[in-house]
């Protein structure tokens, strides 16, 4: 929709500039459309199942809300910096939005008068019903046209109102609707405790929040917000602290995060410790694909390889299957801690053996060529003919749990402070490459690769290097993984592991390991 | 310069034949490995001799089918890359689109019985109706999510181009839902017909015919028609193309229209071999006939045509001919591996491919 309005001025620079009538119309248009296509993906209808105030608003519903209010705000967006208040501004959201609304409205008709289920198998009954409220066919529409132009006047006058006001009111909002949304998880943790019990019994019914409690919940953090505005406002006459009294308050910030990130899963329970188990192998990956692609600038996109590398070796050393090495080889079966190391150096071998017939392609082409190594691996591992071996598209099963000491960490919890543990020697592994003479040489490389030989700096080592160490992190994220699901199937590498751990490398901020 | 090209081909630095590293050594034990593993596998494959000769002649038919398949998509791949320096990483996806609005149409078609009474007028609307989808969303990813990445440099085109991707399939999967829907199967497809004594089901024919045909006219346009001339001078040199009076956005819309009327017949002939959509089909053809662009020359429009033909080929007669001969049982379930060795070997050995030998110096 950003790119629509952009387009659209644009397009209006070269020719004649557009009647601001003009503009509100395609304004609405975009946003209708946008609304169209929430509806026939069919995330609306699958949001609008999630409650976030009992009875009253769906998320669904609240989506629409926000397209309503979306339109106004544009149309005063569009106005540039002296949109200043004015009938005419009102008028031309309520037109905007009436004309959102509509393209709604049309989709009510058209599901009405057509089947269009048998194509589009979002239009479902339930679609209807949310789009017209119950009210039928032509109540719906008015509702729908006339609620749209109205929520885009509000979302204008919204707009043009005081910032701060609009700002905290913003905030008592998001925080309804991410107390809604989340309500199992938060009521999972609020489970403890007389007092904590007694808070969740008034904001929170077995669906959702109750009105009362979403009522309570924005005027708390409204009010929040409204404080820590006004804190900042006195931290900001102060600005000439130190330096170091600055950076030790960082520190202090840093090191509650870390508490928090520690005690939270023990409060949470294992559901939320299984989640944060693979948030946590997600960084572990994602750190190791940032010293390839954030620091050396090798895009690869056969990433996922790695992960499964390192998640086959494990099991394979320590199964209790009749594909385990042990079971055929003098190789004694393995205890985790053993074929962990292991399972990151073969990573590292294979990482560098990926490296090098690679080495002298570059750019998009080398993402290419990873992208293609990493299906081939996954073919490999799934096929028939590697099945006496890998165990084909059957997986290996029965791969047993850590044991520290003598207590089997199996709990997803005892897991996650595994991972966690993993995470922060590789962070610190990272952290130190990223400063080190090598991290520098990456950089070099990945600025200018032939200034970088110019300057000296094999490219063959650092590269084979980047691959290396790159496979290193991956490959212990995936002998976690191994021991996380205790089985592993080779439909569980897909290509869409790489990106989206690509995804969230470039989310936080390439080359930035904290990120 | 000469040296900087050496190396990115794989060649071993002529002036530095002294400094053999074990990275050339390694490069050249890949070389031999493949070479051994097709040569031993012909010969082992050949002397067992389990293959019929009609069996070889069904392989390379079906092999020039899929391969035309390959060429329509790279064709696709190819000219975007010509003009924009884009690896267009959601064309397969594009063809997907066409083949999933053939599919409504050709089921419907099924229904009323029109795809056997009148099969000719049949496939042409169903031909059509794909065409137009597939261009339309082609030109309306240029629009929206590449024409702001036109100047960027580095990764973020590519990797906008793999969002892309991935929003066209689950935009798919979300309308559509994820299941695979059969394709209708008539009868006249079916029916073999007789080619020098063999029996070819008639929908290979049917495919590489029209898909020898598409191209011929895309060839056409890009020679002869002045918009043709345009794009071509664009992906010679763009900046010298818009000093010459070429509106080169024109000629980019122009040529994301041009693939993604390829891609859409590419979309239902693949949907009509293999008989089924879903919204993730067009990803490995997507790949594989990317492999194929490079394969012919990225950039140049016959080389994209052979290299699909060729990938085809290999693809279809590779596990046959040189799998089994090396013993390895159910070869057929690798006929992806081949694709992609085939692949990673032209981006590491021969990045010009067969007919681009300009393109690769520009880039170098």
């Amino acid at each position: 929709m950003m790119a629509g309005a952009a387009a659209r001025r644009v397009a209006g620079s070269r020719r004649a500039p557009p009647s601001p009538l003009q503009r509100a119309a395609v304004t609405g248009l975009v946003f209708g459309i946008l609304g169209l296509y929430l509806a026939i993906v069919g995330i609306l209808a699958m949001i609008h199942g999630r409650a976030i105030i009992v009875g009253v608003l769906t998320l669904g519903q609240a989506t629409l809300v926000a397209i309503g209010l979306g339109t106004g705000a544009m149309i005063v967006r569009g106005d540039g910096e002296h949109g200043a208040w004015s009938w005419s501004t009102l008028l031309r959201s309520l037109f905007a939005g009436a004309i959102a609304g509509g393209v709604l409205a049309l989709l009510v008709v058209a599901m009405d008068a057509l089947d269009l289920r048998a194509i589009f198998i979002a239009l479902s009954p339930a679609l209807f019903e949310m789009l017209t409220f119950d009210l039928g066919l032509a109540g719906g529409v008015l509702v729908l046209i006339g609620g749209s132009a109205a929520l885009a006047a509000l979302g204008a006058l919204l707009t043009l109102g005081p910032r701060a006001f609009r700002r905290h009111v913003l905030i008592g909002c998001i925080a309804v609707i991410f107390f809604g949304v989340f309500q199992e998880l938060i009521q999972i943790m609020m489970q403890y405790g007389d007092i904590i019990g007694a808070v969740r019994e008034t904001i929170y019914t077995w669906e959702g929040l109750t009105p009362e409690g979403a009522i309570l919940i924005f005027v708390i953090a409204t009010a929040i917000s409204l404080l820590a505005a006004r804190l900042r406002g006195g931290e900001r006459s102060d600005a000439e602290t130190p330096p170091a009294q600055r950076r030790n308050a960082r520190i202090a910030k840093a090191a509650v995060a870390v508490l928090l990130l520690v005690l939270f899963p023990l409060l949470a329970g294992s559901y939320i410790g299984q989640v944060m188990m693979l948030v946590g192998l997600y960084i572990l990956m994602g750190m190791g694909l940032n010293l390839e692609v954030g620091l050396a600038g090798l895009l690869d996109l056969g990433f996922v390889a790695f992960f499964a590398v390192g998640a086959y070796t494990t099991a394979l050393l320590t199964a209790d299957s009749p594909h385990a090495l042990a079971a055929f080889t003098a190789i004694p079966s393995l205890s985790y801690w053993e074929a962990m190391p292991i399972a990151v150096l073969v990573s590292v071998i294979v990482g560098v053996l990926f490296g090098i017939p690679v080495l002298g392609v570059r750019g998009d082409y080398l993402a290419v060529a990873t992208m293609g190594l990493g299906e081939i691996v996954r073919v490999i591992v799934q096929s028939d003919a590697a099945a006496p071996l890998l165990a084909g598209a059957q997986g290996i099963l029965q791969i047993p749990k850590p044991w520290l000491g003598n207590i089997e960490l199996s709990d997803p919890v005892d897991l996650f402070y595994l991972t966690l543990a993993c995470a922060a020697v590789a962070a610190y592994c990272a952290w130190r490459l990223e400063n080190s003479r090598l991290g520098r040489a990456w950089m070099a490389v990945r600025d200018d690769e032939d200034v970088a030989q110019a300057l000296g700096i094999n490219l063959v080592k650092v590269k084979l290097l980047a691959y290396g160490l790159g496979a290193a992190f991956a490959g212990l994220a995936g002998s976690i993984f191994a021991v996380m699901l205790t089985s592993i199937y080779p439909s569980s590498f897909q290509l869409l592991v790489s990106i989206n751990v690509l995804a969230l490398i470039i989310v936080g901020g390439m080359a930035a390991c904290p990120a | 310069m000469t040296d900087v090209v050496a190396s990115r081909i794989g060649l071993p630095k002529l002036s530095s034949l002294a400094r053999f590293t074990f990275v050339d050594v390694i490069l050249w034990a890949l070389r031999l490995a493949v070479v051994i593993v097709v040569v031993g596998g012909t010969i082992g494959t050949l002397l067992k001799g389990r293959y019929a000769a009609a069996q070889w002649f069904d392989l390379v038919m079906f092999g020039l089918t899929i391969g035309s398949v390959y060429a329509l998509i790279a064709l696709g791949y190819t000219m975007v890359y010509g003009v924009l320096r884009l690896i267009n990483f959601a064309h397969g996806d594009i063809t997907m689109t066409g083949a999933f609005a053939g599919y409504f149409l050709a089921s419907s078609f099924d229904r009323s019985g029109l795809l056997d009474r009148s099969p000719i007028l049949a496939m042409a609307g169903i031909l059509a109706l794909a065409i137009v989808t597939s261009t339309t969303i082609a030109v309306l990813t240029e629009r929206i999510a590449y024409r702001p990445f036109r100047h960027v440099r580095g990764f973020a085109p590519l990797i906008c181009a793999i969002g892309v991707s991935f929003f066209l399939e689950q935009t798919f999967r979300g309308l559509f839902g994820p299941s695979i829907r059969s394709y209708p199967d008539p009868k006249w497809q079916r029916a073999a017909i007789d080619v020098l004594g063999f029996s070819v089901p008639r929908v290979d024919i049917i495919v590489i015919a029209l898909a020898v045909v598409a191209m011929l006219v895309l060839y056409v346009i890009i020679q002869r028609t002045k918009m043709g001339t345009a794009m071509r001078a664009v992906s010679e040199d763009t900046d010298a193309a818009a000093m010459m009076g070429v509106d080169v956005n024109k000629v980019v819309v122009f040529t994301f229209a041009l693939g993604g009327a390829m891609a859409g017949i590419a979309g239902v002939f693949y949907a009509f071999v293999f008989k089924q959509v879903y919204f993730f089909m067009g990803f490995t053809p997507g790949i594989k006939a990317f492999g194929a662009a490079v394969l012919g020359g990225i950039g140049s429009v016959p080389g994209a045509m052979i290299g699909g033909f060729f990938l085809g080929l290999v693809e279809s007669v590779g596990p046959a001919l040189f799998l089994d001969g090396i013993g390895i049982p159910a070869p057929y379930q690798l006929r992806d591996l081949i694709a992609f060795t085939l692949l990673i070997m032209v981006l590491i050995f021969r990045p010009h491919g067969i007919l681009g030998e300009r393109m690769a110096k520009k880039r170098a």
